[in-house]
């Protein structure tokens, strides 16, 4: 399989199983991409992610965008998205041509299916945190950064509690945390 | 055929100032579709229920019905299939080229610098945030429409049951005759439906 073709159909794949936002199509991704493929690291995939977030958007197409261009580049980044965006196109299409709302909607084998699958949801959202904190190599000097986000963002407190403002001040503090020692020290140097 | 204009200028202003995810942008999609009178209040709320209950992105799945249904409802002559499917298309392509764009130059940026010691800095300051996003996405999910949205006792307990199950199944590889398997996540997500299937129908 060309690696086009491996990169779309993993893709599809991504796609056709996020349920619950971009942020549930991490576990998929870390087994195809990291695990499976060898495409790039996890640490790597980090990277991307605080890309991907950082940018206005869907996050799901976001992230295929940037793995897609880290993989294969440009037309790798198109066919990541495509792939990401073409199954929810082509479901959507079959529900508004064939059937009603009503019909899903109202729908128990539908909506018991859901039931089950949320609550699993949640756990292949739980599994990427510790996966990631492992990737993120923290130490006692940073282990309380995700906590504090973790919780200020969960409680809800309107702009100190928005995401952006925590990449805002994450990069910010990542820089500091290298400019200023190096800035000590041609100080005293001198 | 001004409907189209209006529905691409309409979704590429959602994918500019979406920010914070798929039910964030809602509130935009709302005012952008709904005021204009392009489709009914009810509709909306279907159409968000309907995005949620299948797979992929809210976001697309409801430009993608959106864009489907809006040019009829403005124009009876534009309800055909063929120009349905335009509405969906354009509605689709609008929304996801802006952050497909921004996305694609800033990782050539970054790839550009990639070596860097401000680049490689900033994102060594962006790793733990991610981890702390990741959780926080996880911790707000664990509530109430995900966990017992009938409001019965028992079916808590049992998703609760569900949620453990398959944390145990992504994270733990399974021993299997001297090799170590992980089951996929997508197996996951069937085997909780199925079971969902049986325990809530």
């Amino acid at each position: 399989m060309g690696p086009y073709l491996s990169l779309f159909t993993t893709f599809f794949k991504i796609g056709a199983f996020t349920f619950g936002g971009g942020w549930a199509m991490i576990s998929i991704i870390e087994r195809e991409i990291v695990d499976r493929h060898g495409w790039i690291k996890r640490e790597e995939f980090l990277d991307l992610l605080a890309v991907a977030q950082s940018l206005p958007g869907i996050l799901a197409v976001n992230i295929a965008t940037a793995v897609g261009d880290r993989i294969k580049g440009g037309r790798g980044s198109v066919v990541a998205a495509a792939g990401t965006i073409l199954p929810s196109f082509l479901i959507i299409l079959a529900i508004a041509i064939f059937l009603t709302p009503e019909i899903i909607k109202n729908n128990r084998v539908v909506s018991a299916i859901f039931m089950g699958i949320r609550p699993a949801v949640v756990a292949l959202i739980i599994a990427p945190v510790i996966t990631s904190a492992k990737a993120a190599k923290l130490k006692w000097k940073t282990v309380w950064i995700p906590l504090v986000v973790a919780l200020m963002i969960s409680l809800d407190l309107g702009l100190v509690s928005n995401p952006i403002f925590f990449i805002v001040l994450g990069g910010l503090g990542g820089f500091l945390a290298w400019w200023l020692p190096q800035r000590y020290k041609a100080k005293s140097k001198q | 055929m001004n409907i189209y204009w209006q529905l691409v200028w309409a979704y590429i202003k959602i994918g500019i100032f979406g920010f914070g995810g798929g039910y964030a942008m809602l509130s935009l999609v709302e005012k952008a579709v709904v005021s204009p009178g392009w489709i009914s209040e009810t509709m909306f709320t279907d159409i968000v229920a309907i995005s949620q209950m299948t797979p992929g992105p809210i976001g697309i799945n409801s430009a993608t019905y959106i864009g489907y249904v809006a040019p009829g409802e403005v124009d009876p002559a534009l309800s055909s299939i063929g120009w349905s499917l335009l509405g969906s298309l354009l509605a689709t392509l609008a929304v996801v080229i802006p952050s497909f764009l921004l996305v694609l130059y800033s990782s050539h940026f970054i790839r550009k610098h990639s070596e860097s010691g401000v680049i490689k800095a900033v994102f060594s300051g962006l790793r733990p945030v991610i981890v702390g996003l990741i959780a926080a996405a996880a911790i707000m999910l664990m509530n109430a429409p995900n966990f017992n949205p009938r409001g019965i006792g028992w079916q808590l307990w049992t998703n609760i049951g569900i949620c453990v199950a398959a944390f145990c199944l992504a994270y733990f590889p399974i021993k299997f005759s001297r090799k170590s398997i992980k089951v996929h996540p997508i197996l996951i997500i069937v085997l909780a439906g199925i079971t969902g299937l049986f325990l809530y129908y």
